[in-house]
């Protein structure tokens, strides 16, 4: 299983599901939805959070808690 | 609607995700006819304000009363923002129970903004769509046919970008027509509810949806059985709702290719974000931003500061001599005096965050800290407060506003005080120099400004300290998240940034102000009257030496012997101070910071420099007596002799304790009516000045013990 923390910088996957069901609620709300495009911009200076762009929008997020988004 | 002298008043709740523009949209509407308040119990920023409009066909005149909602991404709230848009637009016994809504959204994001839009519809009640900031939804390439969209969804729908909006006859024909359309999913929650034992109370509402987020809210912290099956039917309920936002979105936006390839936000971002140089970057505009506070807010102080102080001498000139000059001379105009010098410093230091907050930068701000703040119990959005905290408590802990998570915020609020701010400077000047005679150089180091340096960083230690311990003790079961939407960069707006350092000093003198001005005439009058008749006679000695030093000054008497009759005058002053019950306090307090080196003096000293801490310089002038000139103030209390002991009062020993009380202790009543303020109860500020007050007197104690 792979999730949004295991992709590499500069990286693109869809999403498929989430493992969190409260973090789940946060993220269908900012728009990352199961079959969305995910993109891994870069890690924040500190190496954590870090950066994703789903549709047009950019989002940031801990490493954690983009260990609780499975992608393809 | 009510109606009420001729005027329809209509309520209008502007409701949509943060960063929709809503603010922007909210200032351009009602311009400075905005108020700053509370929502009833909470402290979430409230701001409303007024339009007034008439009709063109009756002339019926019409006033609509706008509250500006806290920005939510849905109406199941996930923080303590959240959860009061929710209230307000789904409890019709709410008295900002809104009459339309306008649902402000982001055209730029907008299959994400629908599904708040789509939720407030299915409550049943008159909205108008806002489709906001369509400059940038352009340039990113979305086409959005608006006559298209309205149909889709059933209401009416504006187009905007927020910046130039005015009550336009489009908005309001809007307004007063829309009637609200169910979004043909209620039929599916009456079901949900009749079916469920999860609900208490039973439907009567016209709007089945509008008791069902009522009860998931009620139910979050209470029921976890509750809890799951709310969660559970918000989720599938989201992903039905972005299943129909799909469909309607092919069917009324196109999208082209972006203008420009690669976007100057995207730029921006590349640098400011970048491994390097975005942390230099931002210690960079963090310096800025303190120098800007520190230093641009010290002539508009010193001018308000000189204001009141000829002020209150020409009154005191005026006035007949007395009690009741002395309570409007020494006691409201020094208070209002000590309220006013702030409002620089709140002003710029809120008009900076405003336009860091405008351009989007914050949002960076939180996300590139967030790793460091993160270890201390602290968050990304703690920086801002605690750096502000350098040039003053007051306004950095209103800023702390911007963290949503309440313990975090909380820790915040209760740390930054430990930030040396710039009142401490003052006293830190002074005492290092009584410390220090001759400064020694030590080559290139300058052992004077070597001690400073180390009472600031000794602050910020504490401060991250005690947050490290405050992490532990607070308990809370909210939950860290940090999943932030970073916006795109756009030119900060001045009307914003103008109206919210406006509001924020309105806010301050009003709250903050009341209580200051309390406790300033408490100290007043506890200098000016003191127990048994030892008081008053002093008081009439000092009369009588003052009509001689009149009488000498006429006859042309020498120089020294008038210089002779006003210390006289002075050390009756010092008696008079020793006298009152201002007085009897510090010799009260002398037993309990007698083992800190302090005598009776400095008692005094630290009980009046709680008006702000820098009063104790003039304080420690007016009791040993020095106003002189040919003798400073430094020197004199270099030389002061303890009359008990035969030592010197301010040994190198006391001195050092002196000033890590000061490092410490939490001498600042606005810094305490600001806590107030913002946690809303007396608790956390009680809980501040003890644990404060505890570490400066063991800080002080262990200093004095060891050293002397």
């Amino acid at each position: 299983m792979k999730t949004l923390a295991d992709l590499s910088p500069g990286n693109e996957s869809v999403i498929k599901e989430f493992l969190d069901p409260e973090l789940a609620l946060k993220l269908i709300e900012l728009g990352c939805l199961p079959g969305e495009k995910i993109f891994f911009e870069k890690t924040a200076p500190f190496g954590c959070p870090i950066i994703v762009i789903v549709g047009k929008n950019k989002l940031c997020l801990r490493k954690n808690e983009a260990r609780a988004i499975v992608v393809d | 609607m009510a109606t009420k002298d001729n005027s329809t008043i209509i309520k209008v709740a502007l409701a949509g995700n943060p960063n929709s523009g809503k603010s922007t949209l909210f200032n351009a509407l009602t311009g400075l006819r905005q108020r700053t308040g509370n929502f009833p119990g909470v402290t979430v920023e409230k701001k409303t304000g007024d339009v007034f409009l008439s009709s063109e066909k009756s002339g019926e005149k019409i006033h609509l009363k706008i509250t500006d909602l806290p920005g939510t991404y849905s109406l199941f709230p996930k923080s303590e923002d959240e959860k009061i848009a929710c209230q307000v637009l789904t409890d019709s016994a709410n008295i900002d129970f809104p009459d339309v809504t306008l649902i402000v959204v982001d055209a730029s994001a907008l299959k994400r903004s629908l599904l708040l839009a789509t939720q407030i519809m299915d409550l049943n009640r008159p909205v108008v769509l806002v489709l906001n900031m369509m400059d940038v939804a352009e340039e990113m390439g979305y086409e959005i046919d608006e006559k298209k969209l309205e149909r889709e969804l059933g209401i009416p729908v504006v187009k905007t970008n927020g910046r130039s909006i005015s009550f336009s006859k489009d908005l309001t024909s809007k307004i007063l027509q829309s009637k609200s359309n169910l979004f043909q999913l209620a039929e599916k929650y009456l079901s949900v509810i009749s079916d469920e034992k999860h609900f208490s109370e039973t439907t009567n509402s016209t709007a089945p949806y509008s008791l069902l987020v009522r009860t998931a809210v009620q139910s979050k912290d209470v029921d976890e059985e509750r809890k799951i099956f709310f969660r559970q039917f918000e989720s599938k309920d989201n992903l039905e709702r972005f299943e129909r936002i799909q469909k309607l979105w092919y069917a009324s936006v196109i999208v082209s290719s972006p203008r420009h390839k690669k976007n100057i936000s995207q730029q921006l971002d590349d640098v400011l974000t970048h491994r390097v140089a975005g942390p230099v970057i931002f210690l960079f505009i963090l310096f800025v931003l303190f120098q800007s506070v520190f230093f641009l807010a010290e002539f508009p102080m010193t001018w308000i500061e000189s204001f009141f102080s000829l002020f209150s001498s020409f009154l005191s000139d005026k006035l007949p001599e007395g009690k009741w000059s002395g309570i409007v001379c020494e006691g409201i105009l020094p208070g209002l005096s000590g309220i006013f010098v702030f409002v620089p410093q709140i002003a710029l230091l809120f008009a900076f965050l405003a336009i860091l907050e405008d351009t989007g930068y914050m949002a960076r701000v939180s996300m590139i800290t967030d790793r460091l703040m993160r270890g201390i119990g602290l968050n990304g959005r703690s920086v801002i407060p605690l750096v502000s905290g350098v040039a003053c408590a007051v306004p950095a802990i209103m800023g702390s506003r911007i963290i949503p998570n309440r313990k975090e915020r909380l820790i915040t609020i209760l740390v930054t005080p430990l930030m040396s701010c710039s009142a401490r400077l003052p006293v830190f000047t002074l005492l290092i120099a009584v410390m220090i005679p001759q400064d020694a150089n030590d080559g290139f180091f300058n052992t004077r400004g070597l001690w400073m340096l180390g009472l600031y960083l000794l602050g910020f230690l504490a401060a991250i300290l005690v947050a490290l311990v405050l992490k532990f003790l607070i308990r809370s079961r909210e939950k860290s998240h940090f999943i932030m939407e970073l916006p795109i960069y756009r030119a900060p707006q001045w009307k914003t940034v103008f109206l919210t350092a406006f509001a924020k000093v309105k806010v301050f003198l009003w709250d903050a102000g009341r209580v200051i001005l309390t406790i300033s005439l408490l100290l007043w009058v506890l200098k000016s009257w003191g127990p048994g008749n030892e008081f008053e006679q002093i008081e009439k000695k000092i009369i009588e030496h003052k009509s001689v030093l009149a009488f000498m000054n006429e006859r042309n008497v020498s120089r020294e012997k008038i210089q002779q009759h006003k210390q006289i005058i002075r050390n009756a002053e010092s008696e008079k101070l020793e006298a009152s019950y201002i007085g009897k306090m510090g010799q009260f307090l002398e037993s309990a910071i007698s083992p800190l080196g302090f005598d009776w003096k400095i008692g005094i000293s630290l009980i009046t420099s709680f008006a702000a801490r820098e009063v104790f310089v003039g304080s420690m002038a007016t009791i040993y007596g020095s106003t002189d000139e040919d003798i400073s103030l430094r020197q004199r209390l270099a030389q002061q002799i303890n009359p008990v002991t035969g030592k010197k009062v301010f040994s190198f020993a006391s001195c050092v304790s002196l000033l890590l009380f000061y490092v410490f202790a939490m001498q600042c009543m606005s810094t305490l009516a600001v806590v107030w303020r913002e946690t809303q109860s007396w608790r956390w500020p009680l809980i501040q000045f003890v644990y404060m007050a505890l570490l400066a007197w063991f800080a002080s104690y262990l200093a004095y013990t060891l050293l002397i």
